[in-house]
């Protein structure tokens, strides 16, 4: 199952090379890792989309990322009502003739053209994986060229609904 | 000299000093008073530093000794054994060390060399990246950046290394933070967030597992080394004799239970006891104090306790539910959470049949082995050793068979004599170990029992035995071969003996006398009984070579794959 896992950590040096390197060790597959500085400089969030097998395997990598020594909180968001979003940059070739079929194309996803040339333009999209992939979907027949995303980076809502599923991580 | 930079800084003026003296000042107010190391050109001015110094320091002849030794002191005192070694193939050479302090959760501060922060990243002469090297084998590390951090740095190491779930941290010094001259403030006080073992146990679930106590009829509890890094042997031994719950030891929880208390089952796991493994098959009620549910342990998980409440207390949270489905996880140290059991649990179950049943087996089906014929048993050998030394010596091993007969055959009646490389199962580990256990506990008799395999990786440190006088024994379980390996080969491999077997060895007799120590080789049980009598007199290094039947196996045992009741060689 797919986990959407923040981490607070103290930003010393080494602190992203201690987490991954420990999911290596453990075999667990991430899919994307986001990395920058909170309101504090010397505290990261590192926002974690992690493929997990079960529960118990859910359990393991949360108390294992809570273990570190840098690590100040780890939150599975998963569960909670949350906004997650990612960055994509898609250059896609264009021809004179496709360049505005194109416009019409990404303005539903409130994309916006950041960078044109002759043979290409760049497009800059955010949302969460699946309003990405559409547009890549949507784009693809035109030919991409590149494709650079961010991965996802998550918080929870503003306001949750008041139960959780805490049976099993009440010990943490 | 500490009153008067101490009276400096009341009146606010700042001591200025070398990295390398900020480090020694450091350690002395760790209460560091040895060191294992080896000197290099990274360390230079560290060992400058040091060479000024009243801090003893055991020169090991290879940076492996150094730290094998560091962690048998760390064992036995339960203090953080600290080691220096330089940069690049010293650094690397400590990294077995290392990930076997890490895995049994022995405290180390260990403080390596690196090159000059000017030509990190370039490959420079004797450059290893021992940081990320060591990173997911150690609890911690550090690599220092500012000469003015080193105390703080200091403070944090052995703060991390002792306390929690105990730990190696590495500490990795740039030449030129060593060399360069700063404003020395001493650390007093340790900020980590991110860092807070907890140590009472939540009381709910102490009363959840008093309750359990109540309603079981077959408990028992698998005592781990987590009691005896909390010190709760005592605390251990009430709890089952109050509620008559029978007890068995992991291997490296050998020594928390006195071996010859009637409530003892002997070790569990591929070489337990069959009354040991039984009770963890048929038990109802299992409480693990402070043991990781380790492989060699449960044997194949679909058969492991299969009928019982599980209850794991540990100070490590993230070993609670990691290997075996927990129903009671209860995080705190082994020590407070025995205590608020005993508090908790007035009342007990039902055991007398259940205890009267597992004492049956025991008695049915102890340990056992032919002693016949003229040679030497290596399981007499170790019975003979626990003769002479009441069961109270320091014992230290390798891995492979004649740790599998220490575990069985020894007897610990006492804890922290039990030094053996458990989790990682390093061969050499047990003879270095031994250095260092000796050298935290000079008051107790060190005995280093290895194979003639595991021997021949670390005997360099003869040299320190005998330059330090110290008297270890050191008990080669002589079988011409890396016995465990051949057991394997004969059981599994049908007798295929590839690469295990070792005709061709040194005359262990003159190695030692070649170091000046003294040393006989024996084959009988009456030879072995008098020259070990003999050494532990002499009050001087001896080591003993004793040549035993080189095609006996350690049972009995838990193929792998199999469940722990497939025992395989119980007494018929």
């Amino acid at each position: 199952m797919r986990r959407i896992i923040t981490a607070t950590v103290l930003n010393r040096s080494g602190v992203l090379n201690r987490l991954t390197g420990l999911m290596t060790k453990r075999q667990f597959n991430i899919e994307s890792i986001t990395v920058g500085h909170s309101d504090e400089p010397s505290i990261s969030k590192i926002t974690i989309v992690v493929q997990v097998e079960d529960d118990r395997k859910l359990e393991q990598l949360l108390k294992q990322l809570h273990k570190q020594i840098d690590v100040l909180k780890v939150k599975d968001l998963t569960e909670m009502a949350l906004v997650a979003r990612e960055l994509a940059l898609i250059k896609v070739i264009t021809t004179p003739e496709t360049r505005s079929e194109i416009k019409v194309i990404i303005e539903p996803f409130r994309a916006s053209i950041i960078d044109v040339s002759l043979e290409n333009v760049t497009i800059e999209v955010t949302g969460d994986n699946d309003k990405v992939e559409a547009i890549i979907e949507l784009l693809r027949p035109y030919g991409i060229k590149e494709i650079s995303r961010t991965g996802l980076t998550a918080m929870p809502r503003g306001t949750q609904k008041t139960v959780y599923n805490l049976n099993q991580f009440s010990i943490i | 000299m500490k009153a008067s930079w101490v009276a400096e800084e009341e009146k606010g003026k700042v001591l200025k000093m070398s990295g390398a003296d900020m480090l020694m000042e450091a350690l002395e107010k760790e209460g560091v008073d040895v060191l294992f190391g080896y000197p290099g050109g990274a360390v230079l001015p560290i060992y400058d530093a040091l060479y000024k110094k009243n801090i003893k320091h055991i020169l090991t002849r290879h940076e492996q000794g150094a730290i094998h030794a560091a962690q048998g002191f760390a064992r036995v005192t339960g203090r953080a054994g600290v080691v220096i070694a330089t940069s690049g193939p010293g650094a690397t050479n400590l990294v077995t060390g290392i990930a076997d302090a890490m895995i049994d959760s022995l405290p180390l501060v260990i403080f390596t060399g690196q090159v000059a922060t000017s030509v990190i990243g370039t490959d420079a002469f004797q450059e290893a990246d021992i940081v990320g090297i060591t990173m997911p084998i150690t609890k911690h590390n550090y690599q220092v950046r500012k000469v003015e951090e080193l105390p703080g740095i200091i403070k944090e190491a052995f703060h991390v290394a002792q306390t929690g779930r105990p730990g190696p941290v590495l500490v990795d010094i740039p030449k030129d933070i060593s060399t360069s001259i700063g404003s020395y403030k001493p650390a007093n006080e340790v900020d980590l967030p991110g860092y807070q073992p907890t140590t009472m146990p939540n009381l709910l679930q102490v009363k959840r597992l008093a309750d359990a106590i109540v309603q079981a009829k077959k408990p028992v509890i698998l005592a781990g080394a987590g009691v005896l890094f909390a010190k709760a042997e005592e605390e251990i031994l009430a709890l089952a004799e109050q509620h008559r719950i029978p007890v068995t030891n992991t291997l490296l929880g050998l020594g928390s239970f006195p071996a010859d208390h009637p409530l003892f089952l002997g070790m569990a796991g591929m070489h337990g006891t069959y009354a040991s493994n039984t009770a963890l098959h048929e038990c109802d009620l299992l409480i693990n104090i402070g043991a990781r549910f380790d492989d060699r342990l449960t044997g194949n998980l679909a058969h492991f306790a299969p009928k019982a409440t599980v209850a794991h207390i540990d100070i490590d949270p993230a070993e609670i539910g990691k290997n075996v489905e927990t129903l009671i996880p209860i995080v705190g140290c082994a020590k407070h959470t025995a205590a608020a059991l005993l508090r908790e649990s007035p009342t007990s179950g039902d055991t007398a049949e259940w205890v009267y049943q597992l004492a049956e087996l025991k008695n049915t089906y102890p340990l056992w082995y032919k002693n016949e014929g003229e040679v030497l048993k290596p399981q007499r050998l170790l019975e003979i050793i626990h003769e002479e030394t009441n069961g109270e010596a320091i014992v230290t091993t390798d891995v492979g068979q004649h740790q599998m007969w220490t575990a069985q055959y020894y007897g610990f009646a006492k804890p922290n004599r039990w030094v053996t490389s458990g989790g990682l199962g390093t061969m050499g580990f047990g003879f270095p170990a031994a250095i260092g256990a000796k050298i935290g506990k000079p008051e107790l008799p060190v005995v280093a029992v290895t194979g003639d395999g595991g021997f021949q990786m670390t005997l360099q440190e003869l040299s320190v035995l005998q330059e330090m006088k110290l008297p270890v024994i050191i008990v080669i379980v002589n079988n011409q071969s890396l016995g465990m390996v051949r057991q394997w080969q004969e059981i599994f491999y049908e007798e295929r003996y590839s690469e295990s077997l070792l005709p061709v060895q040194p005359d262990f007799v003159k190695l030692a006398a070649a170091y000046g120590i003294e040393a006989a080789s024996v084959t009988t049980e009456e030879d072995a009984r008098a020259k070990f009598a003999e050494a532990l007199d002499s009050k001087a290094p001896y080591l003993l070579d004793c040549r035993v039947a080189s095609d006996e196996n350690v049972y009995p045992m838990i193929a792998p794959g199999k469940g722990i009741h497939q025992m395989i060689g119980v007494k018929p």
